[in-house]
Order: C-alpha cells, then sequence, then structure tokens
C-alpha cells in the first residue's frame, strides 16, 4: 500500500497507541492531535525560518548583507523579532469596531493554519485526505479576504479601509482564474482529492501536462498571498499598510504569521498541484523531495517580490478578467480536447 | 439606493512616500482622485531672515540645507550671486571644480530620485540599487572637503580647497561606471512591465501647462519645453562643455523618468570634458577677509538639479545682505501636483510626486 518512512513511523505510533488505550476512537483522536500539533509547529518554525530567509534573500539582491548581528551569522534574528513584538505596547486605537477589529488577526491565522491538514507532506501522510480536498483548500484560502476586510473596515482609518476594499476586489479578480485553471488538473486526474492529484503524477508532472495553468496559478497565488508585485492589499507606499495599519505588537505578529504561512502554503500547493508533490527520484524520501520543492517555490516567489515593482490596483483587476480568466477557460477547453484525444488513441 | 461619499486622504505628514515632510489632502473617489492639495510648511526655518543676520559667508552653509541631496548646486548659485554683486572674478580651475562638484551632485541627486521613485512604485530593491551608486559619490565629496552631504565646498570666490589627484582619479573611475550602472538600472527597472505601465500615458503635464506653472528643469524638458539654464546663462565655465539637453515628449511620468536617466549621461559627458580639461592655477580668487558688496542687487539662476534656482541678494553696503530672496524650483514644480493627480487613482498621486521630485527642504526654505 503506502511506503516511506513518514508513514510507517505513523503506523508504528499508532500501533503503539492501539496497544496502550486500545479504544479506537480515542486513539484516533490522540492520533489526529499529534498531527496537528506538529503542523502547526511546522507552521510557526516556517514563519521563523522564513524571516530569515527573506531578510537574507532579499538583502542577497539587494546588494545588501542582511542581519548578522544576532547569533551566529545573524540566525537568530528572526527569534529576536519575535521577542521584540511580543514586548510591545498593544495599542488599542480610538474609535475602532472592537470585536471585530480583535478577532480578524485571529480568523487570518485560523483559516492559513486549517489548509495544512490537506496537504499530502508523502506517501499516504495527510491529515484529512478528503474527497473535495481541492476544493475545500480553495474555499478555504479565501476565507482569508474577510478578516483582511474586518480588520480594514473596524480599524476607524481610511488608508485601513482602503486595504480592506482593495482585498474584495482583489479576490474576486483572481479566485475566478484560479479555480478555472486548477480546472484543467481536476480533468485530468479526475479527482478532487489531494492525494489521488498526486498519484496521477508519478509519471509526469501537472507542469508539463499544464503549463498554461501553471502560470496562472503562479500569478494568482502571488496575488491570493499578497506577495509583491502584487501586494496591493498592503502597498506600504500608498496606504502604509493596508488593513493592517493601526494593529501593534502581538496582533501584527499575527499577521505577520499568516502571511508567512501563507507563502509556504502557496510554495507546497505549487509542489502539489504542478511539481509531483512528493515523488522524486529513490534516493532520497518523499517527504525530503517534497519539502525541497517547497523551499525551491518559495525561494522563487521571494525572488518575484523583491524584483518587481507593485501593480496598480486597476491594471491588475483588468489583467485578472480580461487575461487570466480567458487564458483560464481556453486552458480548460484545451484540456477536455487533450483528455478525449488521448481516450481515444 | 447606493450613495457614495467623496472623502478627502491625509497623506502625511507622516507618510511614508512624502520624501520628507508634506502632507498631501487627496480628495478621493473611491480610489479615484478628484484633487490633491499640498499643504507646505512644516519644514520651515526661515532661511531667507536668517540670511538678513549673518554675513555673506557665514550665508552659505545655509544653502546646503535647502535642497540638501544637491547641496553643491546651491553653493554654486548663492556664491555666484554673491560674485556677482561683489564683481569678484573666479579662477578657472575654481570653476572647472565647481562644474564637476556640481554635476557629481546632480547625478547623486538623480539617484536619490530614482532610488525613492522605485521605492514609491513598491520595489525597495530599485532604492537600494541607486542608493549604492549614490554612496560613490557622496565618498568623493568626502575625499574633496569632508562632508557628504551638505558639502559647503563652494565659496564664495572659489572652492573651499584644492582638488587632490585622488578625488580626480576616482571620479575618472566613477564617470567610467557610469554607462554600466545605468545599463543595470535599465535592466531592473526601466524595461520592466509593470514599471513601464505605471509610468507610461500617467500624470501628464502638456507644454502649455509646464509654462503656465513656471516648471523648471527635468519636469519642463520632460513636457518638451528646451530650457536649460546651463545651455541659456551658460554660467561658470559650462559654456566650454559640449553636451545635450536631452527633451521628453509626451510629459508623462515615464518622460520625466527618462530625462533624467539621460542627463545622467549627460552629467558624466561634462564630468569628462572637465576632468579632461582640468587647468591648472589657484581654486581661491582674492577675496576681502571682510566682504562688504556694494550697494545694489543681485540675480544669479543656475540649473540645480530640480530646475531653475535663483537667489536674488539686496546689499546695503554692509557686510550682511539686506534681503535675499530664493526662488526655489521644488516649490514652484509642487504646483502641479493637483493637476497631475486628477483623474489618476490614489496609487498614481504617489507616482506623480516622486517624478516631480521636490524637496522639502526646498519648498520649505
Amino acid at each position: 500500500m503506502h511506503s516511506g518512512i513518514l508513514y510507517s513511523l505513523g503506523q508504528s505510533l499508532r500501533e503503539i497507541l492501539t496497544s496502550l488505550i486500545g479504544v479506537p476512537i480515542l486513539v484516533d483522536l490522540l492520533m489526529t492531535i499529534i498531527c496537528a500539533t506538529i503542523l502547526l509547529l511546522i507552521m510557526a518554525t516556517s514563519a521563523l525560518v522564513f524571516t530569515l530567509g527573506e531578510r537574507k534573500i532579499c538583502a542577497f539582491i539587494q546588494v545588501r548583507i542582511g542581519p548578522n548581528r544576532v547569533g551566529p551569522g545573524g540566525l537568530l534574528q528572526s527569534v529576536a523579532d519575535m521577542l521584540k513584538l511580543m514586548d510591545k505596547e498593544d495599542i488599542v486605537p480610538r474609535g475602532i469596531d472592537t470585536w471585530l477589529w480583535v478577532l480578524s488577526p485571529i480568523l487570518l491565522l485560523v483559516p492559513s493554519a486549517l489548509i495544512y491538514a490537506f496537504f499530502p507532506f508523502d506517501d499516504g501522510v495527510i491529515l484529512a485526505d478528503v474527497n473535495v480536498g481541492l476544493f475545500l483548500l480553495i474555499a478555504i484560502t479565501s476565507q482569508t479576504v474577510l478578516p483582511f476586510l474586518m480588520g480594514g473596515y473596524s480599524s476607524n482609518s481610511k488608508y485601513a479601509l482602503i486595504g480592506g476594499m482593495r482585498t474584495v476586489a482583489q479576490m474576486l479578480g483572481y479566485e475566478v482564474p484560479m479555480v478555472f485553471a486548477l480546472m484543467g488538473i481536476v480533468m485530468i486526474t479526475g479527482s478532487l482529492k489531494m492525494s489521488a492529484i498526486v498519484e496521477a503524477q508519478s509519471d509526469v508532472w501537472f507542469i508539463v501536462l499544464q503549463p498554461l495553468a501553471f502560470l496562472i496559478y503562479i500569478i494568482t497565488a502571488l496575488v491570493e498571498s499578497n506577495r509583491p508585485p502584487f501586494n496591493i492589499v498592503e502597498g506600504e507606499s500608498e496606504i502604509i499598510a493596508g488593513p493592517f495599519t493601526e494593529y501593534t505588537g502581538m496582533r501584527w505578529a499575527l499577521f505577520f504569521l499568516a502571511e508567512f504561512s501563507n507563502l509556504m502554503c502557496i510554495g507546497i500547493l505549487t509542489t502539489t498541484l504542478f511539481l509531483g508533490g512528493w515523488h522524486g527520484p529513490d534516493f532520497l524520501p518523499g517527504f525530503c523531495w517534497f519539502w525541497i520543492k517547497t523551499f525551491l517555490c518559495v525561494l522563487f516567489y521571494q525572488w518575484v517580490g523583491w524584483t518587481f515593482p507593485r501593480a496598480r490596483v486597476d491594471s491588475m483587476l483588468s489583467f485578472g478578467w480580461k487575461v487570466l480568466l480567458p487564458i483560464a477557460l481556453i486552458n480548460v477547453l484545451l484540456t477536455g480536447v487533450g483528455i478525449y484525444v488521448y481516450n481515444v488513441m | 439606493m447606493a450613495q457614495t461619499e467623496k472623502y478627502v486622504l491625509n497623506m502625511g505628514p507622516q507618510h511614508p512616500s512624502t520624501h520628507g515632510v508634506l502632507q498631501v489632502q487627496v480628495e478621493l473617489d473611491g480610489e479615484n482622485i478628484v484633487g490633491a492639495k499640498p499643504v507646505m510648511g512644516y519644514l520651515h526655518r526661515g532661511i531667507e531672515k536668517l540670511m538678513e543676520s549673518r554675513t555673506y559667508v557665514q550665508c552659505v552653509p545655509f544653502t546646503d540645507r535647502l535642497d540638501y541631496v544637491s547641496a553643491m548646486n546651491n553653493n554654486l548659485g548663492f556664491c555666484m550671486a554673491v560674485e556677482k554683486l561683489a564683481g569678484i572674478e573666479v579662477p578657472e580651475r575654481a570653476e572647472y571644480i565647481r562644474v564637476i562638484c556640481a554635476e557629481l551632485n546632480r547625478i547623486a541627486s538623480h539617484h536619490v530620485f530614482i532610488g525613492s521613485l522605485t521605492n514609491d512604485l513598491g520595489s525597495a530593491t530599485g532604492m537600494i540599487y541607486a542608493f549604492r551608486d549614490r554612496e560613490k559619490i557622496l565618498d568623493l565629496f568626502n575625499i574633496i572637503c569632508g562632508a557628504r552631504m551638505t558639502a559647503h565646498y563652494i565659496r564664495i570666490g572659489g572652492v573651499a580647497a584644492d582638488a587632490q589627484d585622488e578625488f580626480l582619479r576616482d571620479t575618472q573611475k566613477f564617470i567610467d561606471y557610469v554607462p554600466e550602472m545605468l545599463d543595470e538600472y535599465n535592466k531592473l527597472f526601466s524595461g520592466n512591465e509593470i514599471f513601464q505601465a505605471r509610468m507610461k500615458k500617467t500624470s501628464i503635464i502638456t507644454k502649455e501647462m509646464a509654462l503656465k506653472f513656471g516648471m523648471s528643469g527635468p519636469n519642463i524638458r520632460a513636457s518638451g519645453v528646451d530650457y536649460d539654464i546651463r545651455k541659456i546663462d551658460k554660467y561658470g565655465a559650462y559654456g566650454k562643455f559640449d553636451f545635450d539637453v536631452p527633451l521628453g515628449k509626451r510629459g508623462d511620468n515615464w518622460d520625466r523618468y527618462m530625462i533624467r536617466m539621460k542627463e545622467i549621461a549627460e552629467s558624466a559627458k561634462i564630468i569628462q570634458q572637465a576632468l579632461d580639461n582640468m587647468p591648472e592655477g589657484p581654486y581661491m580668487a582674492k577675496v576681502p577677509k571682510v566682504l562688504r558688496p556694494p550697494k545694489g542687487d543681485a540675480y544669479h539662476r543656475v540649473e540645480n538639479t530640480r530646475g531653475e534656482l535663483g537667489f536674488y541678494i539686496v546689499s546695503d553696503g554692509s557686510t550682511k545682505p539686506y534681503r535675499v530672496h530664493i526662488r526655489r524650483p521644488s516649490f514652484v514644480n509642487l504646483q502641479a501636483l493637483d493637476t497631475m493627480c486628477k483623474g489618476m487613482l490614489l496609487a498614481d498621486a504617489v507616482t506623480a510626486f516622486a517624478t516631480i521630485d521636490p524637496l522639502m527642504g526646498e519648498v520649505d526654505c
């Protein structure tokens, strides 16, 4: 059935738990809790790693040195950043809509943590391999719009409000082409199950079969996660920080954490959907390939982000509706024809 | 029925993109700009008034603080006005050194323009590249006078110290580097699709409008008006050098950007000629210890990085100027902001502001 170190580790853990407790439901529950904890830890660590990575890579691209004072070679810089954020005063601005304002960063973090349940990290290593995995993923990621809008609306600041409104416009413009681009993959796989999508790429990666969808996905993923050149929601030279303008300290850190979690999430999704997931030559275990590809994707997204200037709102939206959507539809058509021809042959 | 309402957004005085303490009251309809009203005065130090209570020599450092990213040009303008008033002949070598310094500073100032423009367009990378190269020029100033930004190097009657061989050699090195530098900028931003989309055909100032606003410098040349005081007045040693005045066609943000890119190349050309023909001789004229220009007035204008910088000095025969008026190009150019922003998007206001390239030290004076 399944192979791989992570899978066998999980199986043996389950066996140990079964021999200790014996009740299958309790074992399942315990396994889920353990997995969820590990995923949350991965998420938190990745934020730390990516902060440092982003600083160092950004510095490299920008002909700077980057942080090099805290710890050996600046390795502990992100820890220092976190400590600094915790130490900061929690400023609550006057005239805010308190509930919305307080809930916004929390609600933003929840979906970006939730989607980690649907990622196949290795053969058979997936917390929730539901039948409508991809659909759920997209549904949950589009939830991030709401907290942004909440934060923007409740902050009692015009900059935040503009940022919040931009999120909505942006989501309308980009969710549609993204979904249609991913449609090609679903058509080829014949399933929305994440594990099935990875399984289908054991011979040929979808980047080969779906180059158009891949391009569209890269662009829309950058928009989805508010990465430059599409970081118009928080375009710092226009609207300071968009919805997070009025947040400080740990509240702001939650936004920050969600942003990095989203960055890793699009890296993982690119890997899973187009780059064959955990598939790779046999000399490394599957999860190693998975992480190598993910990190390369993240590196790519960061590289793009630090090279391009920010696109303007209107050109971005018209690009989404007038260019990406038609291409995505054409891609669906081509995929359909391709599948038909393949089946006939 | 849904109702919409216009609202006013205060950009500044604390805002990442106002390059100093300027407040712009932007009237918005959604994200479309209906009007933009610059509110200035946050950096007003009363330099004109301060000058009235200082001797002429003591006035020069104030000019450094006007347009603090091209201090040499300001020194030059004031010193030449005083020299005109007092009838001081400046030695040729000093004139050449002045030209080198002024043009180097023009390049450095354009670096700041490119850097802040790309930063405002959301690419911090561009800023760092421009500032890395600006650093090279500041190092040159460090060699020649010990100061980096507020140089106070050009003095009444000449320059503060002779240009050392080290300075001339390093300047030559920098000039050799300029084509490579411009090439890198072109690769990094000028050729970028997003950059072009944001710059082209936005915030257009026509020839007529530019003339009406009394704009000057790269801003008016971008609109296609051939107006370069270095060419018209041929002040100092500028008459001896061969250089072109790049002109724009449409007067949009892109033209204003490209003009400055081309001007960097032209400035490098001037510096190269000055280095090749550098005359020997004194670097300072015989200026009396206590300078008492005769009664009268003098106006002298120079082509500052941002446009026509004029100093009008009235002397009552004493050691201090009776009245100094400074015609600041940034102040005049900033008038166009409202016209440039109307009908554009909020993101364009930032670009428009960056391409006018005003400097708050000069606007508020």
